[in-house]
């Protein structure tokens, strides 16, 4: 495949600036790969164009199967399994039951809501991740465009086009590997 | 772009750059341990070594070597059990609660408070087990699993019950959301290696750092974990605290059961949590220089945070003592008359002098901006919370219904014992935190540089190449 091969990458160092290179290069058609930087930046998914995380959606899905799956164990265990009196209470009744109902439905949504996380943003502790700047976890931010993706523009176009926004640097960046 | 008040005191001095905040954080980290890390960490494993050996005793004979009896069942084990707890809550406060307020001060110290949380959970949890006395069957008989006894199932009327849901669900939350914090900063620290040609570290916390790479796409969804990870942990941390107020709550004993328990409990376990991260931090900030990261205004906001938590507590002790004399119920009026004159009366005003009167003491600029008068009003709260358990759990006990069962208690060297294994624990593991993971969150901090260091607060592009050293 030729894409994910040959990357420019464009090094810049004030978010603000960032934010509006990326605007101006997406206004004259460039697809970006990716932004790359130390810290989330306000206001980059939007003129990046990325539609919002459904992970909100997962932990409400996954907290509902706490409460269920808590409610369903407390009341099978109390009520019916092995009823028993205590205190002259009610074998199984709901207001007791709420705190461990309430504890599952946290501790199951926090939990798969993560795990969702991390395997659709593919981290595992092993492997190495594609680097396009070391200095992209520190100071610097950097924005990758694949060049056979964008086959309308000219590699020294773009690189013009990086630099008029306010990129302090723009280099070539090539995977030997297919990742 | 973020705006920022011109007039609000900047929360990073210095004159830092991105580079900066990199470095100063990351070189903890990368350093060899000095000699003060070595002192302290030696300290703490003497403390964890005596303690260690008091928990086999008591592993060994029973808990009859704690100076418990028929009356008074739980002293001591039970009274440091709610008081790590409470100390855990300020992380969670912290991280969760001020994300929610949109605070931006938070951003230096949530790390540490996160950490302090989950090693203060990780000692609480070891009253309960120990309690029991073969901890071996009580661990995994407090959960409902299915059993050869006829499938005999918990009682999930009990409060009891509801703390073990409760505390193993706040350690696992807490614990998730601070490691997904660290990821970025791991990965700050993976880079730095690779740059600096240290191999073995690079290797290390790549592995930490589950290959974060930094994508705008990954930031988005870590935000948004962020974001509902911080909603869950709030009504957690309010629920956590709660329920463990409701194991004396729930009960009939005069002096315990009444329904300012959880309210109180919970600003109760804030005001002391606020404490512990007081005294840590100030400690932390002066060995790791990092003065401009935590700087005096953090420590004067954590201060009215004391305040208001220190004034709530001290209302509810008042109202407490109204009650008991306006019920017209005999038992409470006695308890709370007890507790002011009686046996423990020494204790119940070491607690209203540390608690009521210590706290108040911030009103004043000058006491609440100097890093002296807070380290030791941060201890000075936190051992009246210590005798605030303490005066609820023994005085209550002693002198309940029955006079002929009256009588006092008296803590042995392993009830003392046990608490140092508990000191000695978390200091072990929170030096050991603040060499090998970075204390400040440098992501969160990076994102917040411009807007509100001294420097950004006049929205300059900052130039290529200018660090401080």
């Amino acid at each position: 495949m030729a894409a994910n091969k040959n990357f420019l990458v464009g090094v810049f160092d004030d978010e603000d600036v960032l934010v509006d290179a990326v605007k101006t290069l997406r206004a004259k058609g460039v697809k970006i790969h990716e932004v790359f930087t130390p810290f989330p930046v306000h206001g980059l998914d939007e003129v990046l164009g990325y539609r919002r995380s459904r992970l909100p959606i997962a932990a409400f899905l996954f907290g509902i199967t706490g409460t269920s799956l808590a409610l369903l164990m407390q009341f099978w265990m109390l009520g019916f399994d092995w009823p028993m009196i205590i205190g002259g209470k009610p074998h199984a009744a709901l207001p007791p039951f709420i705190p461990v109902t309430f504890e599952f439905t946290v501790l199951l949504s926090a939990l798969g809501m993560v795990a969702t996380f991390m395997i659709v943003s593919d981290m595992k502790p092993y492997g190495k991740p594609r680097q396009f700047d070391v200095r992209s976890t520190d100071d610097k931010l950097v924005v990758a465009i694949d060049v056979d993706v964008n086959k309308a523009q000219d590699p020294s176009a773009i690189t013009q086009l990086l630099k008029d926004s306010g990129a302090s640097e723009v280099n070539k960046k090539v995977f030997d590997d297919q990742h | 772009m973020q705006v920022s008040s011109a007039i609000r005191d900047p929360l990073i001095t210095g004159g830092k750059t991105l580079k900066d905040v990199s470095h100063d954080i990351s070189r903890h980290v990368e350093n060899k341990p000095n000699p003060a890390w070595m002192m302290a960490m030696a300290v703490s494993l003497a403390l964890f070594a005596f303690g260690f050996y008091c928990v086999c005793v008591l592993l060994w004979e029973g808990v009859g070597v704690w100076g418990l009896n028929k009356t008074v069942g739980w002293a001591w084990d039970i009274t440091n059990f709610v008081w790590w707890v409470g100390i855990g809550h300020a992380g969670t406060l912290i991280s969760a609660i001020l994300l929610l307020f949109r605070q931006r001060w938070r951003m230096s110290i949530n790390r540490a408070a996160e950490a302090m949380t989950i090693f203060a959970v990780i000692c609480a949890a070891t009253f309960p087990l120990m309690h029991m006395g073969r901890l071996w069957l009580g661990f995994y008989w407090a959960l409902p699993l299915p059993n050869t006894f006829g499938s005999l199932w918990v009682n999930f009327n009990s409060p009891l019950l509801w703390d073990v849901f409760a505390i193993s669900t706040y350690f696992t939350v807490s614990l998730v959301f601070w490691y997904i914090g660290l990821i970025p900063d791991f990965a700050t620290i993976r880079d730095r290696a690779i740059v600096q040609g240290a191999k073995t570290r690079a290797a290390i916390y790549n592995a930490l750092s589950f290959g974060w790479s930094g994508g705008a796409k990954t930031w988005m969804r870590y935000e948004s974990v962020a974001l509902i990870l911080a909603g869950l942990s709030t009504p957690l941390v309010l629920s956590v605290h709660t329920i463990v107020s409701m194991d004396f709550a729930t009960s009939v004993i005069p002096g315990w059961h009444t329904t300012i328990f959880p309210p109180y409990f919970v600003a109760g376990a804030i005001f002391s949590g606020f404490a512990m991260v007081l005294t840590l931090l100030l400690v932390t900030r002066k060995v790791f220089k990092l003065e401009d990261y935590i700087t005096i205004y953090h420590i004067e906001l954590m201060n009215i945070i004391i305040i208001v938590t220190g004034s709530i507590v001290g209302i509810a002790y008042i109202t407490e003592l109204f009650i008991a004399w306006y019920s017209g119920v005999e038992y409470e009026g006695y308890a709370f008359y007890n507790r002011v004159q009686g046996p423990y009366a020494w204790a119940y005003w070491s607690m209203m002098t540390c608690n009521v009167i210590s706290p108040q003491l911030f009103w004043i600029k000058k006491i609440r901006t100097s890093l002296v008068a807070t380290f030791v009003l941060s201890i000075i709260v936190n051992i009246g919370m210590w005798f605030e358990r303490f005066v609820i759990i023994v005085t209550s006990l002693h002198r309940d219904f029955l006079p002929s069962s009256w009588t006092m208690f008296h803590p042995t060297m392993y009830d003392i014992g046990e608490y140092v294994f508990t000191f000695g624990l978390f200091f072990t593991a929170f030096f050991l935190f603040a060499k090998f993971f970075p204390v400040v969150n440098m992501a969160e901090i990076k994102s917040i540089l411009k807007a509100t260091s001294s420097e950004g607060q006049h929205g300059t592009p900052r130039e290529v190449g200018k660090t401080h050293h």
